[in-house]
Protein backbone atom coordinates (compact mmCIF):
# COMPACT_ATOMS: atom_id res chain seq x y z
CA UNK A 1 0.00 0.00 0.00
CA UNK A 2 1.07 3.54 -0.72
CA UNK A 3 1.67 5.44 2.47
CA UNK A 4 -1.12 7.96 2.95
CA UNK A 5 0.10 11.50 2.75
CA UNK A 6 -0.93 14.18 5.23
CA UNK A 7 -3.29 15.76 2.69
CA UNK A 8 -5.07 12.50 1.96
CA UNK A 9 -5.57 11.90 5.65
CA UNK A 10 -6.90 15.44 6.03
CA UNK A 11 -9.45 14.99 3.21
CA UNK A 12 -10.73 11.80 4.78
CA UNK A 13 -10.95 13.03 8.33
CA UNK A 14 -12.30 16.56 7.82
CA UNK A 15 -15.85 15.48 6.98
CA UNK A 16 -16.28 13.43 10.12
CA UNK A 17 -15.98 16.22 12.64
CA UNK A 18 -14.36 19.55 11.73
CA UNK A 19 -16.26 20.12 8.46
CA UNK A 20 -19.14 17.80 9.38
CA UNK A 21 -21.81 18.23 6.66
CA UNK A 22 -24.56 18.62 9.24
CA UNK A 23 -22.98 20.34 12.23
CA UNK A 24 -20.46 22.58 10.45
CA UNK A 25 -21.91 23.10 6.96
CA UNK A 26 -25.59 22.67 7.92
CA UNK A 27 -26.34 20.81 4.68
CA UNK A 28 -28.83 18.01 3.99
CA UNK A 29 -31.32 19.18 6.59
CA UNK A 30 -34.37 17.64 4.90
CA UNK A 31 -33.48 13.94 5.38
CA UNK A 32 -31.73 14.91 8.61
CA UNK A 33 -34.96 16.07 10.23
CA UNK A 34 -37.40 13.81 8.43
CA UNK A 35 -36.10 10.28 8.90
CA UNK A 36 -34.25 10.40 12.21
CA UNK A 37 -37.14 9.29 14.41
CA UNK A 38 -35.36 6.00 15.03
CA UNK A 39 -31.75 4.86 14.99
CA UNK A 40 -32.33 2.12 12.41
CA UNK A 41 -33.92 4.59 9.96
CA UNK A 42 -30.96 6.91 10.49
CA UNK A 43 -28.52 4.10 9.66
CA UNK A 44 -30.44 3.10 6.53
CA UNK A 45 -30.62 6.68 5.30
CA UNK A 46 -26.93 7.18 6.15
CA UNK A 47 -26.03 3.99 4.29
CA UNK A 48 -27.99 4.99 1.18
CA UNK A 49 -26.43 8.46 1.20
CA UNK A 50 -22.97 6.92 1.68
CA UNK A 51 -23.44 4.71 -1.38
CA UNK A 52 -24.77 7.55 -3.54
CA UNK A 53 -22.11 10.08 -2.46
CA UNK A 54 -19.13 7.74 -2.84
CA UNK A 55 -20.40 6.34 -6.14
CA UNK A 56 -21.13 9.69 -7.75
CA UNK A 57 -17.93 11.31 -6.45
CA UNK A 58 -15.96 8.51 -8.08
CA UNK A 59 -17.71 8.90 -11.44
CA UNK A 60 -17.58 12.69 -11.41
CA UNK A 61 -13.86 12.68 -10.61
CA UNK A 62 -13.23 10.03 -13.27
CA UNK A 63 -15.08 11.85 -16.05
CA UNK A 64 -14.42 15.43 -14.99
CA UNK A 65 -12.37 16.33 -18.09
CA UNK A 66 -15.02 14.94 -20.46
CA UNK A 67 -17.95 16.88 -19.03
CA UNK A 68 -18.40 20.32 -20.63
CA UNK A 69 -18.63 23.04 -17.99
CA UNK A 70 -21.96 24.34 -19.33
CA UNK A 71 -23.82 21.10 -18.59
CA UNK A 72 -21.83 19.90 -15.60
CA UNK A 73 -24.73 20.27 -13.15
CA UNK A 74 -27.05 18.26 -15.43
CA UNK A 75 -24.43 15.54 -15.70
CA UNK A 76 -23.93 15.46 -11.93
CA UNK A 77 -27.67 15.14 -11.42
CA UNK A 78 -27.92 12.30 -13.96
CA UNK A 79 -25.12 10.45 -12.18
CA UNK A 80 -26.59 11.07 -8.72
CA UNK A 81 -30.13 10.14 -9.79
CA UNK A 82 -28.89 6.86 -11.25
CA UNK A 83 -27.17 5.90 -8.01
CA UNK A 84 -30.26 6.92 -6.01
CA UNK A 85 -32.49 4.70 -8.17
CA UNK A 86 -30.09 1.80 -7.68
CA UNK A 87 -30.12 2.39 -3.91
CA UNK A 88 -33.92 2.68 -3.92
CA UNK A 89 -34.51 -0.66 -5.65
CA UNK A 90 -31.78 -2.40 -3.65
CA UNK A 91 -33.33 -1.31 -0.34
CA UNK A 92 -36.80 -2.30 -1.59
CA UNK A 93 -35.55 -5.77 -2.47
CA UNK A 94 -33.36 -6.38 0.58
CA UNK A 95 -35.05 -4.61 3.51
CA UNK A 96 -38.63 -3.74 2.48
CA UNK A 97 -39.60 -2.88 6.05
CA UNK A 98 -37.04 -0.09 6.35
CA UNK A 99 -37.81 1.08 2.81
CA UNK A 100 -41.46 1.48 3.81
CA UNK A 101 -40.47 3.63 6.81
CA UNK A 102 -38.19 5.88 4.77
CA UNK A 103 -40.78 6.19 2.00
CA UNK A 104 -40.31 9.19 -0.26
CA UNK A 105 -37.05 10.23 1.38
CA UNK A 106 -34.97 7.70 -0.56
CA UNK A 107 -35.78 9.23 -3.98
CA UNK A 108 -35.31 12.65 -2.36
CA UNK A 109 -31.60 11.90 -1.79
CA UNK A 110 -31.24 13.29 -5.34
CA UNK A 111 -32.13 16.69 -3.93
CA UNK A 112 -29.77 16.41 -0.95
CA UNK A 113 -27.54 19.46 -1.39
CA UNK A 114 -24.70 17.73 0.43
CA UNK A 115 -24.20 15.35 -2.49
CA UNK A 116 -24.42 17.89 -5.31
CA UNK A 117 -22.33 20.24 -3.17
CA UNK A 118 -19.45 17.76 -2.88
CA UNK A 119 -19.47 17.13 -6.67
CA UNK A 120 -19.40 20.82 -7.51
CA UNK A 121 -17.00 21.89 -4.76
CA UNK A 122 -14.64 18.96 -4.62
CA UNK A 123 -14.99 15.88 -6.84
CA UNK A 124 -15.10 17.82 -10.12
CA UNK A 125 -11.71 19.39 -9.30
CA UNK A 126 -9.67 16.64 -7.75
CA UNK A 127 -8.17 13.27 -8.46
CA UNK A 128 -10.26 10.13 -8.10
CA UNK A 129 -8.32 9.12 -5.00
CA UNK A 130 -8.87 12.40 -3.18
CA UNK A 131 -12.51 12.59 -4.29
CA UNK A 132 -13.16 9.12 -2.90
CA UNK A 133 -11.49 9.95 0.43
CA UNK A 134 -13.45 13.19 0.67
CA UNK A 135 -16.74 11.43 -0.15
CA UNK A 136 -16.11 8.65 2.38
CA UNK A 137 -15.28 11.18 5.09
CA UNK A 138 -18.29 13.39 4.35
CA UNK A 139 -20.71 10.46 4.12
CA UNK A 140 -19.37 9.01 7.36
CA UNK A 141 -19.81 12.40 9.03
CA UNK A 142 -23.37 12.62 7.70
CA UNK A 143 -24.15 9.14 8.96
CA UNK A 144 -22.66 9.95 12.36
CA UNK A 145 -24.84 13.05 12.62
CA UNK A 146 -27.97 11.14 11.53
CA UNK A 147 -27.23 8.41 14.05
CA UNK A 148 -26.68 10.89 16.91
CA UNK A 149 -30.00 12.57 16.17
CA UNK A 150 -31.82 9.28 15.59
CA UNK A 151 -30.51 7.72 18.79
CA UNK A 152 -31.41 10.72 20.97
CA UNK A 153 -34.89 10.94 19.47
CA UNK A 154 -35.60 7.22 19.70
CA UNK A 155 -34.39 6.94 23.30
CA UNK A 156 -36.47 9.88 24.49
CA UNK A 157 -39.44 9.51 22.15
CA UNK A 158 -39.88 5.75 22.24
CA UNK A 159 -37.83 4.60 25.24
CA UNK A 160 -35.87 2.29 22.95
CA UNK A 161 -32.70 2.05 20.89
CA UNK A 162 -32.63 -0.01 17.65
CA UNK A 163 -36.11 -1.20 18.64
CA UNK A 164 -34.94 -2.63 21.98
CA UNK A 165 -36.84 -1.19 24.94
CA UNK A 166 -34.41 0.42 27.38
CA UNK A 167 -36.71 1.35 30.22
CA UNK A 168 -39.50 -0.51 31.95
CA UNK A 169 -43.17 -0.01 31.29
CA UNK A 170 -43.15 2.89 33.77
CA UNK A 171 -41.38 5.13 31.24
CA UNK A 172 -43.78 7.49 29.49
CA UNK A 173 -42.26 8.27 26.03
CA UNK A 174 -41.91 11.93 25.06
CA UNK A 175 -43.96 11.60 21.91
CA UNK A 176 -42.90 15.12 20.86
CA UNK A 177 -39.35 13.84 20.26
CA UNK A 178 -40.31 11.57 17.36
CA UNK A 179 -42.60 14.20 15.88
CA UNK A 180 -41.08 16.95 13.66
CA UNK A 181 -40.65 19.50 16.52
CA UNK A 182 -38.46 16.98 18.36
CA UNK A 183 -36.18 16.87 15.32
CA UNK A 184 -35.71 20.63 15.37
CA UNK A 185 -35.15 20.69 19.14
CA UNK A 186 -32.57 17.88 19.05
CA UNK A 187 -30.78 19.34 16.03
CA UNK A 188 -30.62 22.76 17.70
CA UNK A 189 -29.16 21.31 20.89
CA UNK A 190 -26.62 19.21 18.99
CA UNK A 191 -25.54 22.28 16.95
CA UNK A 192 -25.11 24.16 20.23
CA UNK A 193 -22.96 21.35 21.60
CA UNK A 194 -20.88 21.16 18.42
CA UNK A 195 -20.20 24.89 18.35
CA UNK A 196 -19.45 24.99 22.08
CA UNK A 197 -16.88 22.23 21.61
CA UNK A 198 -15.39 24.02 18.58
CA UNK A 199 -14.98 27.25 20.59
CA UNK A 200 -13.43 25.36 23.51
CA UNK A 201 -10.99 23.60 21.20
CA UNK A 202 -9.92 26.86 19.56
CA UNK A 203 -9.32 28.47 22.98
CA UNK A 204 -7.32 25.46 24.09
CA UNK A 205 -5.15 25.56 20.96
CA UNK A 206 -4.57 29.30 21.43
CA UNK A 207 -3.42 28.67 24.97
CA UNK A 208 -1.08 25.91 23.84
CA UNK A 209 0.49 28.25 21.27
CA UNK A 210 0.81 31.00 23.91
CA UNK A 211 2.39 28.63 26.39
CA UNK A 212 4.87 27.41 23.77
CA UNK A 213 5.85 30.98 22.94
CA UNK A 214 6.25 31.79 26.63
CA UNK A 215 8.66 28.91 27.06
CA UNK A 216 10.89 29.63 24.09
CA UNK B 1 -17.21 25.84 3.30
CA UNK B 2 -13.76 27.14 2.46
CA UNK B 3 -13.44 30.07 0.09
CA UNK B 4 -11.04 28.16 -2.14
CA UNK B 5 -13.80 25.70 -2.88
CA UNK B 6 -16.18 28.30 -4.22
CA UNK B 7 -13.85 29.95 -6.73
CA UNK B 8 -14.47 28.51 -10.17
CA UNK B 9 -11.22 27.62 -11.91
CA UNK B 10 -10.93 28.86 -15.50
CA UNK B 11 -10.17 25.35 -16.64
CA UNK B 12 -12.80 25.18 -19.36
CA UNK B 13 -14.40 28.60 -19.21
CA UNK B 14 -12.07 29.96 -21.92
CA UNK B 15 -12.45 27.07 -24.34
CA UNK B 16 -15.48 27.20 -26.61
CA UNK B 17 -17.49 24.00 -26.46
CA UNK B 18 -19.66 23.22 -29.46
CA UNK B 19 -23.36 22.60 -29.00
CA UNK B 20 -23.11 19.14 -30.53
CA UNK B 21 -20.49 18.13 -27.95
CA UNK B 22 -22.84 19.25 -25.14
CA UNK B 23 -25.77 17.36 -26.64
CA UNK B 24 -23.63 14.28 -27.19
CA UNK B 25 -22.37 14.31 -23.59
CA UNK B 26 -25.87 14.57 -22.15
CA UNK B 27 -27.20 11.92 -24.53
CA UNK B 28 -24.46 9.46 -23.58
CA UNK B 29 -24.92 10.20 -19.87
CA UNK B 30 -28.67 9.68 -20.19
CA UNK B 31 -28.22 6.49 -22.17
CA UNK B 32 -25.81 4.94 -19.65
CA UNK B 33 -28.06 6.01 -16.80
CA UNK B 34 -31.10 4.49 -18.51
CA UNK B 35 -29.34 1.19 -19.06
CA UNK B 36 -28.21 1.13 -15.42
CA UNK B 37 -31.73 1.80 -14.15
CA UNK B 38 -33.29 -0.86 -16.37
CA UNK B 39 -30.60 -3.26 -15.18
CA UNK B 40 -31.28 -2.73 -11.49
CA UNK B 41 -35.05 -2.85 -12.09
CA UNK B 42 -34.74 -6.20 -13.83
CA UNK B 43 -32.29 -7.52 -11.24
CA UNK B 44 -34.50 -6.72 -8.26
CA UNK B 45 -37.93 -7.27 -9.85
CA UNK B 46 -38.36 -10.91 -8.77
CA UNK B 47 -37.22 -10.30 -5.20
CA UNK B 48 -39.52 -7.31 -4.82
CA UNK B 49 -42.54 -9.19 -6.22
CA UNK B 50 -41.71 -12.13 -3.94
CA UNK B 51 -41.47 -9.82 -0.90
CA UNK B 52 -44.86 -8.30 -1.70
CA UNK B 53 -46.52 -11.68 -2.17
CA UNK B 54 -45.00 -13.02 1.06
CA UNK B 55 -46.07 -9.92 2.97
CA UNK B 56 -49.66 -10.37 1.77
CA UNK B 57 -49.65 -14.09 2.51
CA UNK B 58 -48.32 -13.46 6.02
CA UNK B 59 -51.04 -10.87 6.57
CA UNK B 60 -53.80 -13.23 5.38
CA UNK B 61 -52.50 -15.99 7.66
CA UNK B 62 -52.38 -13.52 10.59
CA UNK B 63 -55.94 -12.24 10.24
CA UNK B 64 -57.41 -15.71 9.69
CA UNK B 65 -55.93 -17.77 12.53
CA UNK B 66 -55.76 -21.51 11.95
CA UNK B 67 -55.65 -21.51 8.17
CA UNK B 68 -53.18 -23.50 6.13
CA UNK B 69 -53.70 -22.34 2.55
CA UNK B 70 -55.34 -19.46 0.71
CA UNK B 71 -56.86 -18.63 -2.68
CA UNK B 72 -57.57 -15.30 -4.27
CA UNK B 73 -61.26 -14.82 -5.11
CA UNK B 74 -62.45 -12.19 -7.57
CA UNK B 75 -65.95 -10.71 -7.72
CA UNK B 76 -66.74 -10.96 -11.41
CA UNK B 77 -70.14 -10.73 -13.15
CA UNK B 78 -72.16 -11.00 -9.97
CA UNK B 79 -70.34 -13.90 -8.32
CA UNK B 80 -67.17 -14.85 -6.55
CA UNK B 81 -64.79 -16.85 -8.68
CA UNK B 82 -61.27 -18.00 -8.11
CA UNK B 83 -58.63 -16.10 -10.00
CA UNK B 84 -56.11 -13.34 -10.05
CA UNK B 85 -57.63 -9.88 -9.77
CA UNK B 86 -56.94 -7.35 -12.50
CA UNK B 87 -56.06 -3.82 -11.43
CA UNK B 88 -59.00 -2.12 -9.66
CA UNK B 89 -60.97 -5.37 -9.64
CA UNK B 90 -62.40 -6.19 -6.19
CA UNK B 91 -60.97 -9.35 -4.65
CA UNK B 92 -60.79 -11.19 -1.32
CA UNK B 93 -58.78 -14.16 -0.07
CA UNK B 94 -60.41 -17.38 1.00
CA UNK B 95 -58.60 -19.32 3.72
CA UNK B 96 -58.71 -23.10 4.28
CA UNK B 97 -57.43 -25.18 7.18
CA UNK B 98 -55.15 -28.21 6.84
CA UNK B 99 -58.05 -30.57 6.02
CA UNK B 100 -59.20 -28.32 3.17
CA UNK B 101 -62.14 -26.96 5.15
CA UNK B 102 -63.16 -23.42 4.23
CA UNK B 103 -62.55 -21.15 7.24
CA UNK B 104 -63.22 -17.57 6.21
CA UNK B 105 -62.34 -14.61 4.06
CA UNK B 106 -59.53 -12.08 4.39
CA UNK B 107 -60.89 -8.80 3.07
CA UNK B 108 -58.59 -5.95 1.96
CA UNK B 109 -59.93 -2.45 2.55
CA UNK B 110 -58.68 1.10 2.23
CA UNK B 111 -59.79 4.57 3.17
CA UNK B 112 -58.60 7.95 4.39
CA UNK B 113 -56.83 8.06 7.76
CA UNK B 114 -55.54 11.06 9.68
CA UNK B 115 -52.56 11.69 7.36
CA UNK B 116 -52.89 9.49 4.32
CA UNK B 117 -54.74 6.44 3.02
CA UNK B 118 -54.82 3.51 5.43
CA UNK B 119 -54.72 0.10 3.76
CA UNK B 120 -55.69 -2.84 5.95
CA UNK B 121 -56.73 -6.46 5.81
CA UNK B 122 -59.22 -8.17 8.11
CA UNK B 123 -60.36 -11.73 8.53
CA UNK B 124 -64.09 -12.54 8.52
CA UNK B 125 -65.66 -15.84 9.56
CA UNK B 126 -68.95 -16.55 7.75
CA UNK B 127 -70.14 -19.17 10.27
CA UNK B 128 -69.85 -16.94 13.35
CA UNK B 129 -70.37 -13.62 11.61
CA UNK B 130 -67.36 -12.20 13.39
CA UNK B 131 -64.16 -10.45 12.47
CA UNK B 132 -61.30 -12.60 13.72
CA UNK B 133 -58.26 -10.44 13.01
CA UNK B 134 -57.07 -7.17 11.55
CA UNK B 135 -53.72 -5.99 10.23
CA UNK B 136 -52.75 -2.57 8.89
CA UNK B 137 -50.74 -2.97 5.68
CA UNK B 138 -49.98 0.65 4.81
CA UNK B 139 -50.38 3.88 6.73
CA UNK B 140 -48.69 7.19 7.38
CA UNK B 141 -50.33 7.94 10.72
CA UNK B 142 -48.47 10.17 13.21
CA UNK B 143 -45.58 8.29 14.80
CA UNK B 144 -46.18 7.74 18.51
CA UNK B 145 -49.91 8.54 18.32
CA UNK B 146 -51.82 7.41 15.24
CA UNK B 147 -49.44 4.54 14.54
CA UNK B 148 -50.85 2.82 17.62
CA UNK B 149 -53.56 1.44 15.31
CA UNK B 150 -50.99 -1.25 14.47
CA UNK B 151 -48.41 -0.86 17.26
CA UNK B 152 -50.80 -1.06 20.23
CA UNK B 153 -51.47 -4.78 20.83
CA UNK B 154 -54.60 -4.01 22.89
CA UNK B 155 -56.21 -2.10 20.03
CA UNK B 156 -55.32 -4.77 17.47
CA UNK B 157 -56.72 -7.45 19.83
CA UNK B 158 -60.10 -5.64 19.81
CA UNK B 159 -60.57 -7.09 16.33
CA UNK B 160 -59.90 -10.71 17.30
CA UNK B 161 -63.58 -11.43 17.94
CA UNK B 162 -65.82 -8.66 16.81
CA UNK B 163 -69.45 -8.82 15.75
CA UNK B 164 -70.20 -6.94 12.56
CA UNK B 165 -73.99 -6.63 13.01
CA UNK B 166 -75.45 -4.02 13.23
CA UNK B 167 -72.14 -2.30 12.44
CA UNK B 168 -68.96 -1.73 14.46
CA UNK B 169 -69.13 1.12 16.96
CA UNK B 170 -66.18 3.07 18.34
CA UNK B 171 -66.48 3.79 22.08
CA UNK B 172 -64.28 5.43 24.69
CA UNK B 173 -63.41 4.01 28.09
CA UNK B 174 -63.58 0.29 27.41
CA UNK B 175 -65.58 -1.80 24.97
CA UNK B 176 -68.40 -3.92 26.43
CA UNK B 177 -70.76 -5.08 23.70
CA UNK B 178 -69.66 -7.56 21.03
CA UNK B 179 -69.60 -4.96 18.28
CA UNK B 180 -67.72 -2.26 20.19
CA UNK B 181 -64.10 -1.17 19.72
CA UNK B 182 -62.30 0.89 22.37
CA UNK B 183 -60.69 4.01 20.86
CA UNK B 184 -56.98 4.68 21.47
CA UNK B 185 -56.35 7.65 23.76
CA UNK B 186 -54.69 10.36 21.69
CA UNK B 187 -55.49 8.64 18.40
CA UNK B 188 -59.27 8.89 18.23
CA UNK B 189 -59.29 10.00 14.60
CA UNK B 190 -57.07 7.12 13.45
CA UNK B 191 -59.14 4.63 15.49
CA UNK B 192 -62.33 6.01 13.99
CA UNK B 193 -60.81 5.75 10.51
CA UNK B 194 -60.04 2.04 11.00
CA UNK B 195 -63.59 1.32 12.18
CA UNK B 196 -65.09 3.35 9.33
CA UNK B 197 -62.93 1.59 6.71
CA UNK B 198 -64.02 -1.84 8.00
CA UNK B 199 -67.69 -0.85 8.16
CA UNK B 200 -67.59 0.44 4.58
CA UNK B 201 -65.86 -2.71 3.36
CA UNK B 202 -68.45 -4.84 5.19
CA UNK B 203 -71.25 -2.96 3.48
CA UNK B 204 -69.63 -3.62 0.13
CA UNK B 205 -68.66 -7.25 0.68
CA UNK B 206 -70.88 -9.09 3.16
CA UNK B 207 -73.79 -9.51 0.76
CA UNK B 208 -71.44 -10.84 -1.93
CA UNK B 209 -69.69 -13.47 0.17
CA UNK B 210 -71.13 -16.97 0.18
CA UNK B 211 -71.05 -19.32 3.16
CA UNK B 212 -71.07 -22.53 1.15
CA UNK B 213 -67.94 -21.93 -0.78
CA UNK B 214 -68.34 -23.17 -4.37
CA UNK B 215 -64.80 -24.42 -4.72
CA UNK B 216 -63.46 -26.74 -2.08
CA UNK B 217 -59.76 -26.54 -1.59
CA UNK B 218 -58.04 -29.76 -2.62
CA UNK B 219 -55.04 -28.82 -0.55
CA UNK B 220 -53.20 -27.47 -3.54
CA UNK B 221 -53.91 -23.88 -2.65
CA UNK B 222 -51.15 -21.36 -2.29
CA UNK B 223 -49.16 -22.26 0.79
Amino acid sequence: MVKASQQEYEELIKGIWRDNPVFAQVLGMCPMLAVTNSAINAIAMGGATFFVLVGSSFLVAAFKSWIPKQVRISCFIIIIATFVTVADYTLLALIPGVHKELGAFIPLIVANCLILGRQEAFASKSTIRLALLDAIGMAAGFMLALLMLGAVREILGDGALFGIKLFGTQFEPWVIMILPPGGFLTLGLLLLLFNWLAVKRRKFLDEVIKAERGQS
Amino acid sequence: MKAKNIIEPGRESQTVVSASRIILTLAIAGLISGVAIVGIYEATFDTIAENRARELRDAVFTVLPGIDSMREMVYREGQLVEGKAAIEEPSVYAGYDSSGEFKGYAIPARGPGFQDTIVLLYGYRMDTGRIVGMQVLESRETPGLGDKIFKDPEFVAEFNSLEVQPGIVLVKGGSRAGNEVDAITGATISSRAVVRIINQANEKWLSKLTLQHPIRSNGKGEK
